[in-house]
């Protein structure tokens, strides 16, 4: 029987590629998903593990530092001296280490503006206390010295030598370029950049001139553990600053950067799964189809003597070859979808600092049980089927397999869609965090559902989708329908993976595009401005730059605001510091109770969620914990978020005494009456001269930025659901070539009285495009609920408006009728060239 | 190109359909087997001709060439005036949909189509009017008025037979070729086909050209041909059921190729 099963498999070319090549896709996306996040998480991993000493003192932090509020929590200098002389402790190092400083390069462009952190560093020259290794020159030991790290010299066009420009919080600088150096073994610190200084300098630019550090490194002495060093050095140090072993910060380094990246990781899963799905069902359907076909075949041996339990044997064999074959090779294109997802990211500019991929025996494992379970357990029910075709059906003409019936689908599915669908409205008018979680479990509910009932519902709206067939096409084209209807499985099946696939693209774009929407709307509604200014570091900037900006003629007024990390009675929260006098003409809020009056005499204005989140009402007295110290207000004003505006706003100038010295954030420049904005704003740009970072945008400029972070995000998952449309189409071309090889007898008679092979191929193509659309109005169908759903639970978030882009809808229900087309091409093309004769007398 | 309905009303003069020289040769080199070697044979209107031989004998090959179904090695064949081997594939395929009908062993009918779809096919593909009374005509000889709206797999071998045969009827086609169309079906039902496609002969003039390998099948035609290796060896008019199994007998120990 092994033998026979042997034969079998190298007679059936086609069908063998055909399922081989659903293997190898399906096995190796998910091996590229498992290499490519292996990779990311050991290169961090790696990273951090290789750079940290054996003990890490950090400053005890209550309110999270912020780049983009330029306040840096600190230890104090001499805290390094009590530390370097407690036993055990062989070396002890103090480093200097914060966002903040930008590299301007060669061409007098900021570079790394993507949003990845520019740190500036000191320097110091003892490899077991810092990350750093030199490449080329050395170290800076004196102010106006300047270290690079190896990628963002090379990228800048800098070499040891050159005069580098800088821009730090206090303002730009120029410094003598005179190492350049790696982080760790990588090029540099996951896309970000690094300059370090000496050790003042570093303070001076950084910390606003505190001798301090913000983090002291320290190396055990032989025989002394980590875990005892930081015991011993934790006793000195106290509460005042935090204490952990080298293996714990390089544990939390990581976990950190590898928590962002997660997202990631759940995306391209998800992707493996659906690529998965869909082979399983290319899988299960060639090898029904094989059964079927070799029906006759089968039931001529247990005719001769063979038993059931040869029969199921000698298929399971087939697959198990045919599994094995194809996980092999999926192995291969795996390593190939790592390649290029590496690549896809680096294109989209998140530069990640990978030295090879990594390939675990765990992936290989995972790899090759999943191609050889799916594949087996894929035709285990076919072949179930064929061991009980009975001997005396080889004398028969027509062999029937029984069809099972649809109706415990229509239930299980129907019931699941529906209720998929419920509790995606129920979260939808819910909102907040329990309605996103409700629309979350809607959302995979209605997909399985969605899944599950199909094969009830193809026949139908297949019928109705294809109302005009008949009527464009003639007899072609209900004969198309009817070969589409006949196997509403498989037609389901095939329409699956580009229904999800569209679901998803369809709620990703509306929701993208309500979400711009919305931005644009909250912007025209709340900013009176017509100019924003601010630095492309995001971070503060001197407040200098409001005042000259005041002195530009055409400007009628400037407003600067402030932007802090803060806790407001023991809960994180974003503190906005503003000029009450002159931010009430820049920005409407509208009030619920109270007004903006108050900020002049210690109010505080706090948005309503922001309020019920703190526990605050009207005259409750909030206390507002900064970095530097804590002050008090009194609640003033409720207003109603809108978008990028919520949270606390009070008076810059009642920060002061909490010790806030930063910078503004931004700021906002309302024109004179009738001034040419274009002059006025080229007027602005050029007072700015002294800033090189700092930028004047118009507000359409302003919504510009905002809305195409939001395109590029969509621009990335859509590229990755168009690999499951790249599946759908293998999918399709499956279905038709077995559709085809099925009913050979079927064309040939077609053929002999009369049809066209035109018109073979018409049909064909037809059958495509009415399951490819059929899936693809599920498909949108979802979508749509889905992102309405979607949008009205975030409507609290600032997703105020619905907005759906039809027009992009039809083009993607087009795209999908093009994609059914293309999928027929070449089955239909063997359909039309089928010989006559040879096709009326297939068995 | 005439259409079949004029065909059978106002018939030009000549046979039906005409092989000159006939020759096909399967294969090339050692391997090549000749399954047709120079036939000559007219196939009259209004007659219905039955080819009989062993097999092998090219009686299949024949009739698929003449229904251009198949191409020649060389030689010629005319359905009407219209010399086949001179057709491109499309030309051909419009040439069986209009002016030839099949009745196949294997009945072929579409299984998602109902009797009467099936019965209409060839005129449906072609996007011709069907003539309404003949093929009411039609569908009353084979006596399934009550099942036309039954799936081919609700009907028995003998009724799918007779909607194929009225099939090839339905579009008043200049000839009907049948090959084997009683070969899958009990001689009860086989007998039910074979009187309906005489009928067909004597009632509306129908041409019918039928391979056949069963004596009692060729006894309902008006001419028999007689093939072995290739060639026509005997003729037959007026056959009866016994004359044509004393013919066959005279096959065996010679030109009997396996």
């Amino acid at each position: 029987m092994l033998r026979s099963a042997w034969r079998s498999l190298l007679h059936h070319k086609l069908r063998l590629v055909l399922s081989g090549v659903a293997i190898v896709l399906g096995v190796g996306f998910v091996v590229g998903t498992l290499i490519f996040t292996d990779t990311l998480n050991q290169t961090f991993t790696g990273l951090f593990a290789d750079t940290t000493s054996d003990v890490v003192i950090a400053p005890s932090e209550d309110v999270q530092s912020s780049g983009f509020a330029g306040t840096v929590a600190t230890l104090p200098a001499a805290l390094l001296d009590e530390v370097a002389v407690v036993e055990g402790v062989a070396k002890a190092g103090g480093q200097v280490f914060a966002d903040g400083v930008a590299i301007i390069d060669s061409a007098g462009a900021v570079l790394g503006t993507t949003g990845a952190p520019q740190f500036g560093s000191n320097w110091n020259d003892d490899e077991d206390l810092t990350p750093y290794r030199l490449t080329e020159g050395r170290g800076p030991t004196a102010g106006g010295e300047v270290a690079l790290d190896s990628v963002s010299a090379d990228k800048a066009g800098y070499a040891v030598g050159d005069e580098v420009s800088l821009v730090a919080p206090q303002g730009a600088l120029t410094a003598t370029l005179v190492g350049i150096f790696r982080y760790g073994t990588s090029g540099n610190l996951a896309g970000a950049t690094i300059a370090a200084f000496d050790t003042a300098t570093a303070q001076q630019l950084l910390l606003g001139g505190k001798s301090g550090y913000t983090e002291i490194d320290l190396v055990a002495a032989d025989g002394v553990t980590q875990e005892a060093l930081a015991a011993d050095v934790g006793a000195v140090v106290g509460a005042s600053a935090t204490v952990r072993t080298g293996k714990e910060a390089a544990d939390q380094a990581a976990a950190d950067i590898t928590a962002g990246l997660a997202f990631i990781n759940i995306f391209l899963l998800v992707f493996a799964g659906i690529a998965l799905f869909v082979g399983t069902f290319i899988i299960l359907n060639t090898f029904s189809m094989l059964v079927a076909q070799r029906s006759r075949e089968l039931a001529l041996l247990r005719a001769l003597g063979a038993t059931r339990g040869q029969v199921l044997r000698s298929l399971i064999a087939e697959s198990f070859g045919v599994g094995l074959v194809g996980a092999v090779l999926g192995l291969g294109v795996g390593v190939a979808v790592a390649f290029g997802l590496e690549g896809l990211f680096r294109a989209i500019g998140a530069d990640i600092p990978t030295e090879g991929l990594v390939l675990l025996p765990r992936t290989v494992i995972v790899g090759l049980l999943i191609g050889v379970l799916v594949t087996v357990v894929a035709a285990l029910a076919p072949a179930l089927r064929a061991s009980r075709i009975p001997p005396m059906a080889a004398l028969r003409d027509d062999i029937a397999l029984p069809a099972r019936s649809l109706r415990l689908r229509a239930i299980a599915g129907g019931v699941l869609l529906l209720g998929g669908l419920a509790a995606m409205a129920a979260g939808a008018s819910a909102g907040g965090a329990s309605g996103s979680q409700l629309v979350g479990i809607g959302v995979v509910a209605a997909l399985v559902g969605a899944i599950v009932v199909s094969p009830a519902i193809a026949g139908p709206l297949v019928r109705v989708l294809g109302f005009a067939f008949p009527r464009m096409f003639g007899t072609i084209g209900s004969l198309a329908l009817q070969n589409a209807e006949r196997q509403p499985r498989r037609t389901a099946a095939t329409a699956s993976a580009l229904m999800i696939g569209l679901a998803l693209v369809t709620a990703l774009t509306i929701f993208a595009t309500s979400a711009k929407s919305s931005i644009n709307q909250v912007i025209d509604r709340t900013i009176g401005a017509e100019f924003l200014i601010s630095n492309q570091t995001q971070r503060p900037f001197p407040e200098q730059v409001a005042l000259d900006v005041a002195t530009v003629p055409g400007v009628a007024s400037v407003s600067p605001v402030k932007l802090l990390p803060a806790q407001v009675n023991g809960t994180d929260a974003a503190l906005v510091g503003v000029d009450p006098e002159t931010w009430t003409d820049m920005a409407s809020l509208t009030f619920t109770s109270g007004a903006l009056d108050g900020l002049e005499s210690g109010g505080m204005a706090v948005d309503a969620q922001s309020a019920a989140d703190a526990g605050l009402a009207m005259g409750d007295m909030a206390t507002v914990l900064l970095q530097t110290g804590s002050a008090d207000f009194t609640v003033t004003g409720i207003y109603e978020p809108a978008g990028a505006f919520s949270g606390f706003v009070v008076s810059s100038a009642a920060l002061v005494p909490a010790g806030v010295e930063m910078g503004d954030s931004f700021i906002y420049a309302k024109a004179v009456d009738g001034a040419d904005l274009t002059t006025v704003q080229a007027d602005v740009t050029a007072a700015l001269a002294a800033f090189p970072t700092v930028q004047v945008q118009s507000q359409a400029e302003f919504k510009e930025q905002i809305t195409s972070g939001v395109n590029q995000i969509l621009l990335v998952m859509v590229m990755l659901l168009s690999l499951a449309i790249l599946i759908a189409i293998l999918g399709i071309v499956n279905t038709l070539v077995l559709s085809v090889v099925e009913r050979t007898r079927e064309i040939g008679m077609l053929r002999a009285v009369g049809a066209l092979r035109r018109q073979i191929r018409s049909m064909v193509v037809l059958e495509a495009l009415v399951i490819a659309v059929y899936g693809a109005v599920v498909g949108l169908l979802l979508g749509l609920w889905f992102a309405v759903a979607l949008q009205r639970t975030l409507v609290d978030q600032g997703i105020e408006v619905l907005d759906v882009p039809w027009l992009g809808l039809v083009a993607f229900l087009v795209l999908a009728g093009v994609v059914g087309i293309l999928a027929a091409l070449w089955p239909a093309f063997r359909a039309g060239r089928l010989n006559v004769l040879e096709a009326i007398s297939t068995e | 190109m005439s259409t079949a309905a004029e065909g059978l009303e106002s018939s030009p003069p000549g046979p039906a359909a005409r092989a000159v020289d006939l020759t096909k040769v399967y294969g090339t080199g050692e391997t090549a087997v000749t399954a047709l070697d120079s036939v000559s044979v007219d196939f009259d209107r209004g007659r219905y001709t039955a080819i009989m031989g062993p097999s092998g004998s090219g009686k299949s090959t024949l009739m698929h060439v003449c229904a251009g179904l198949d191409s020649a090695t060389s030689g010629t064949v005319y359905i009407g005036d219209v010399d086949l081997t001179k057709l491109r594939d499309n030309e051909l395929t419009r040439l069986r949909r209009d002016a030839v009908g099949f009745v196949f062993q294997a009945f072929n009918l579409v299984p998602t189509l109902s009797a009467l779809e099936n019965i209409t096919l060839p005129m449906d593909i072609a996007g011709r009017k069907v003539d309404q009374a003949w093929v009411d005509g039609v569908i009353d000889t084979i006596g399934l008025r009550d099942r036309l709206s039954s799936r081919p797999s609700q009907l028995s071998g003998g009724q799918q037979q007779r909607v194929a045969a009225a099939r090839a009827l339905a579009s008043r086609p200049q000839i009907i070729f049948a090959d084997e169309p009683t070969g899958n079906l009990d001689s009860r039902a086989g007998a039910e086909v074979l009187s309906f496609l005489r009928r067909s002969v004597d009632d509306f003039g129908q041409t019918i050209v039928m391979v056949t390998h069963d004596p009692t099948a060729a006894s309902y035609a008006d001419h028999v041909l007689f093939l072995a290796d290739g060639r026509i060896v005997d003729t037959m008019d007026e056959p009866t059921a016994d004359r044509v199994l004393d013919r066959m007998k005279g096959f065996d120990g010679k030109g009997r190729r396996s």
